[in-house]
């Protein structure tokens, strides 16, 4: 297919659409489409978003160590953050421990971080991952680093908003708790969706597809906000922008 | 800008520092100054990593260390691990960041040898705040239902007691009170007050734990507490046991402000530590040989 975009470009201007209207957007640890999503957004916004990069030393205004992150987000001043998993489940479970057994485990991950944490704290909780394949979305996760809903005398302001992945976007539905597909990116089938799932999924209605970037978008992401992203995760933007850096 | 002050070159450190109580060593004294079996707080690898003195605990052959990252540990933590100087091994995540997966950590896994005490940033967090009020434990948000609660037996659940019944059911972490802190930071002054500057997960560690030791890039003449704009970024030197002088001393993970990671350095690492063989091969070449910096 000849096209003018690539994947990541997609999906970093699919999550910007998430964040439109937000005020203030944290990115994590091994984050660099969302956190270049999260840019895009801010760029959009007119000064109106605040985005903060963990581990930036130019795109991180948090002066009080590494607590504060943290603190932040249980006092409800951060409206959206990211997580990803090594496994994922239909019930939004995250595992980001490892697989094949705990402590010893067969394929080790590097840890929770802060998601047993924020995934209760942060209203919109949006799951990232590229890989959409039977090994990562899975029926049950192996361990549950942080779990996608809780009982009803849990405090918890936050949860999961949806699940994007190299192949679709599904939504979360807090009433059934469950992943419903809603959209297909381009060239890809409902099908192989299916197949490539390892959990069940709600399909209702249409299911359009993912919207690709427009040429502002894509000069936008290849121009200002590779810059930017390329500050805090220096490989990730040559190896995706080498070729159209602005 | 603060950082990276040359040192001075007139001034003989430890002539100028006998009027005070800080001590001043070298890279091995202050390695020296950590016993096997301890446990310590060390920083992730983009706050103040205090690599030349790791090196040095691996050519002094530490046993039995309860390494605990603040919140996570990077590149010293997986060096720490694959030369078997750990036995504990508490954080939220072992990361070596876009360099890839951690290769010794992975390996230890597999073994079973490591005693893994898997956490999550906040409850790291939480832990030395507790420490650092002097109390027992410290209330955390979120948790609950994460499988880490199952594997932590010393983390308890309550009921809010200002809440009637079950209605807020609320997760309680043990202080974390580490018999040392270990980082890097860029600045000290003659009195042994260390600058930090915005990375005030380091000035915690430092309230947190009994003895604190620090390797700086540089002393200067000045005193840090005399002026408003960099007291403020300082830990006194009441909670400094020791320094060291290490220019470079962040190598190869880098010093915010002061110097980057050393990419392709990092990127030898993770091919060598691949392997045992290999990680050995790169403790001979850069560990074991006499102490080289950048």
């Amino acid at each position: 297919m000849n096209r003018h975009w690539r994947v990541q470009e997609l999906l970093i201007a699919a999550i910007a659409r998430m964040l439109d209207g937000l005020g203030h957007v944290a990115v994590g640890a091994s984050s660099p489409i969302p956190g270049a999503a999260a840019l895009l957004a801010r760029t959009r916004s007119g000064g109106q978003m605040r985005v903060s990069v963990l581990g930036s030393e130019h795109d991180n205004f948090f002066t009080d160590g590494g607590r504060e992150l943290f603190d932040c987000a249980a006092q409800g001043r951060i409206d959206a953050f990211f997580l990803g998993g090594g496994q994922i489940d239909g019930a939004a479970n995250i595992n980001l421990v490892g697989v094949g057994g705990y402590p010893q485990s067969r394929v080790r991950f590097p840890g929770s971080f802060g998601s047993a944490y924020l995934y209760f704290l942060i209203p919109r909780v949006i799951l990232f991952r590229e890989e959409h394949t039977p090994r990562v979305l899975v029926p049950k996760v192996d361990f549950v680093s942080a779990p996608g809903t809780s009982a009803h005398n849990v405090y918890r302001p936050g949860g999961p908003h949806a699940l994007v992945t190299s192949r679709c976007v599904f939504t979360f539905e807090s009433v059934s708790r469950c992943f419903r597909l809603s959209s297909i990116h381009p060239g890809h089938t409902v099908q192989e969706i299916v197949e490539q799932t390892g959990f069940d999924f709600e399909m209702s209605g249409t299911i359009g597809e993912t919207a690709i970037p427009d040429r502002e978008t894509l000069d936008l992401i290849r121009g200002p906000v590779a810059d930017v992203i390329g500050r805090t995760y220096p490989a990730f933007a040559k190896r995706l922008f080498a070729d159209t850096a602005a | 800008m603060i950082g990276c002050i040359r040192p001075s070159r007139h001034a003989n450190s430890l002539q100028m520092l006998k009027s005070t109580s800080i001590d001043i060593e070298s890279i091995e004294g202050l390695a020296a100054r950590i016993p096997d079996g301890v446990s310590m707080v060390v920083a992730p690898d983009y706050s103040g990593c205090a690599m030349d003195v790791i090196r040095a605990l691996i050519r002094r052959r530490i046993k039995h260390l309860h390494l605990i990252g603040v919140p996570q540990v990077g590149f010293q933590g997986d060096m720490l691990v694959g030369a078997d100087c750990v036995a504990i091994l508490e954080a939220a995540a072992v990361t070596l960041g876009e360099y890839g997966p951690a290769p010794r950590f992975s390996a230890a896994v597999k073994t079973g040898k490591l005693e893994l005490r898997d956490s999550t940033c906040p409850a790291i967090h939480a832990g030395l705040q507790a420490a650092e009020k002097g109390i027992p434990f410290m209330p955390l948000r979120g948790i609950l239902g994460s499988d880490l609660l199952v594997y932590r037996d010393d983390w308890r659940v309550i009921n809010n007691p200002y809440v009637n019944g079950d209605g807020d059911p609320i997760v309680l972490l043990p202080a974390i009170r580490p018999d040392f802190a270990l980082f890097h930071a860029t600045l000290a002054d003659r009195n042994g007050n260390v600058w930090i500057g915005v990375q005030r997960e380091l000035m915690l560690m430092a309230h947190a734990a009994r003895t604190t030791l620090v390797s700086v890039e540089a002393f200067t003449d000045n005193d840090l507490l005399a002026d408003d704009r960099t007291a403020a970024g300082t830990i006194p030197a009441l909670y400094v046991s020791a320094l060291a002088e290490a220019k470079y001393g962040a190598w190869p993970v880098g010093l915010r402000n002061c110097y980057p990671p050393d990419a392709d350095h990092l990127r030898q690492y993770c091919e060598m530590a691949a392997t045992e063989d290999g990680f050995r091969g790169y403790l001979r070449t850069h560990v074991e040989a006499e102490p080289v910096t950048a």
